[in-house]
């Protein structure tokens, strides 16, 4: 059973992965990337790492991946124009794609000879009736605490330049101000006038 | 044959299956009654008759429906990609359904009793989004595509502060597990987490409660209802991403949309509402046996009712949001507010009395 869930979330994830470089439509890539994303939860889940799994879920498929989306959906892509800058790229991104090989032949070769991943980082075994959750829990916020909240804030540095960078308040734009709306009164919002017959008002 | 029965992996998948099976005919038959209530709720308020034609009392209405939309064509429009247009609905369908695996409906009545059941829960209601953007881009038309891209923001924008809220019924149960969240809350109904869950937490009664209004107003927003169903806007967008689908797939996103309203009011009941639980003590019903727990999904289905009427209310009676009113409501004034109810719930069981 296991070993079919296996060999089925392994082969989707890596058919998904070899589709988002190769679909026409980058529509239809970012799909894809999706498709990888949530098989890749599906192995987290074989693994008995059920929090990483659905955490891979709610923040880069339900999140990430739609802003992702979001955005590829607005381009206006034109692919002879992209076709046509593919000679001049291509030394230049068949260098990296031949340095990226090259570095995992070396882990692929690394693990062979040793026979398991990396023979110092045994995962650590989660003590008995503690659940998954519980066990990240009591490492992330006792031994990794000050990296945790470390990678905290370097997100909301990230967070707060990207608004900064984006922020504009254009002058003569008049913005709804929901206080001073709820604050107006008959008193304020209104003038009682007496007129008298065939005078009309004068400001 | 007997053999083949006996084999624990098969048990196993017949079970599940059965199970499956089960739940997807209950939510399925539900359904098609809380269409009719939905639909009878709103004409009340509008002092109208509603549906009252086809069976008694128009009981007979959505089945009616049902077949019409069945036997119409399926109309593709000639730009529409055509793969990504069908699948849309057939996703939207599938995440609507595959959330009640999670949901338990009495005591050791559920699909998967998973370990983090409550973020399985958000994880698929968060995936949905995805059959509402891919109809309204795979459409090729303007309307569609604009509601597409309305809904993409408004349900990633409320996700979050949905998120922060089921943190704070984390933090008062202690566990992810639904039936654990479940059976903290037995007894009494002022165990319920709404009211702070135990008489010992009943500080917490405020926050909590504010907690639970959140919730739902976010569920409305989650699930593209009024008064924030700016995704297929009618008087802005026709009919939004919706616009181009007919017959059949049609049929599948109204069902998935309703079958996402009725889990959103399931997952109410079971976070703040104490679930199954009927708000006294149950020790009465170990004599019923089987009976005990039809009672108790009985007394489950009735707050999930309860509250689909509440959501059927706000349809009624609430005008509809401008989009920037509601981004404003999510980010600047749910997202902080949440966030402060985390902060104190969290103070209140590392420094109360029960830490």
């Amino acid at each position: 059973m296991q070993a079919i869930a296996f060999y089925l979330l392994a082969f989707v994830t890596l058919a998904a992965g070899i589709l988002v470089v190769s679909a026409r439509n980058p529509v239809h890539s970012v799909l894809f990337l999706i498709t990888a994303f949530f098989s890749a939860a599906g192995l987290f889940v074989l693994l008995g790492a059920e929090f990483l799994a659905m955490l891979l879920i709610v923040v880069y498929v339900g999140a990430v991946a739609v802003l992702f989306l979001f955005v590829v959906m607005m381009l206006d892509v034109d692919f002879e124009e992209l076709r046509k800058g593919f000679a001049q790229y291509l030394p230049i991104g068949g260098l990296v794609a031949g340095v990226l090989t090259l570095e995992m032949i070396f882990v692929a070769a690394t693990v062979a000879n040793n026979g398991k991943a990396g023979q110092n980082a045994n995962p650590m075994a989660s003590p008995e009736g503690v659940s998954n959750t519980e066990a990240i829990g009591r490492v992330l916020y006792t031994d990794y605490a000050f990296f945790f909240q470390l990678a905290g804030l370097v997100l909301l540095v990230a967070m707060i330049g990207a608004i900064v960078l984006t922020l504009r308040h254009k002058p003569g734009v008049r913005r709804q101000n929901i206080a001073d709306q709820v604050a107006r009164s008959p008193k304020t919002g209104m003038e009682l006038v007496q007129i008298k017959p065939g005078e009309g008002i004068s400001e | 044959m007997s053999e083949f029965f006996s084999n624990p992996a098969v048990t196993w998948t017949l079970l599940t299956t059965g199970g499956i099976l089960l739940v997807v005919i209950w939510v399925l038959l539900s359904l098609a009654f809380l269409l009719l209530a939905d639909r009878k709720i709103w004409a009340g308020v509008q002092m109208r008759k509603g549906p009252n034609v086809v069976g008694p009392f128009g009981l007979l209405q959505s089945f009616a429906d049902f077949f019409k939309f069945v036997l119409k064509e399926i109309i593709i429009p000639a730009g529409a990609d055509k793969v990504v247009f069908i699948l849309a609905p057939l996703l939207s369908l599938v995440l609507a359904f595959v959330g009640w695996a999670a949901i338990p409906f009495a005591p050791g009545w559920v699909v998967s009793n998973l370990n983090v059941g409550i973020l399985y829960l958000l994880a698929m209601s968060s995936l949905g989004v995805y059959g509402i953007i891919m109809g309204g881009w795979a459409s090729n038309s303007k309307y569609p595509f604009l509601g597409a891209l309305r809904s993409a923001a408004q349900m990633v924008s409320y996700e979050v502060s949905i998120g922060l809220i089921i943190i704070t019924v984390i933090l008062l149960a202690g566990s992810m597990n639904l039936t654990t969240i479940v059976e903290a809350q037995s007894g009494w109904f002022w165990n319920w987490n709404v009211f702070g869950g135990g008489l010992r937490n009943l500080v917490l009664l405020p926050v909590m409660v504010i907690a639970m209004g959140m919730f739902y107003i976010s569920a409305l927003a989650e699930t593209n209802r009024p008064p924030f169903d700016l995704p297929e806007a009618e008087s802005e967008l026709v009919a939004g991403y919706q616009v181009e689908y007919s017959s059949t797939p049609y049929l599948l996103f109204m069902v998935a949309e309703y079958s996402n309203i009725v889990l959103m009011c399931a997952m109410i009941s079971v976070l703040f509402f104490g679930g199954w639980n009927p708000g006294f003590p149950t020790d009465f019903l170990v004599s019923w046996g089987w009976w005990g727990n039809f009672f108790l999904a009985l007394v489950f289905f009735a707050k999930i009712c309860f509250w689909f009427f509440m959501i059927a209310m706000a349809k009624a009676i609430v005008p509809r949001y401008r989009y920037d009113q509601l981004m404003r409501l999510g980010w600047k004034v749910f997202l902080p507010t949440s966030l402060v109810l985390v902060v104190l719930v969290a103070a209140w069981r590392v420094f109360g009395p029960g830490a």
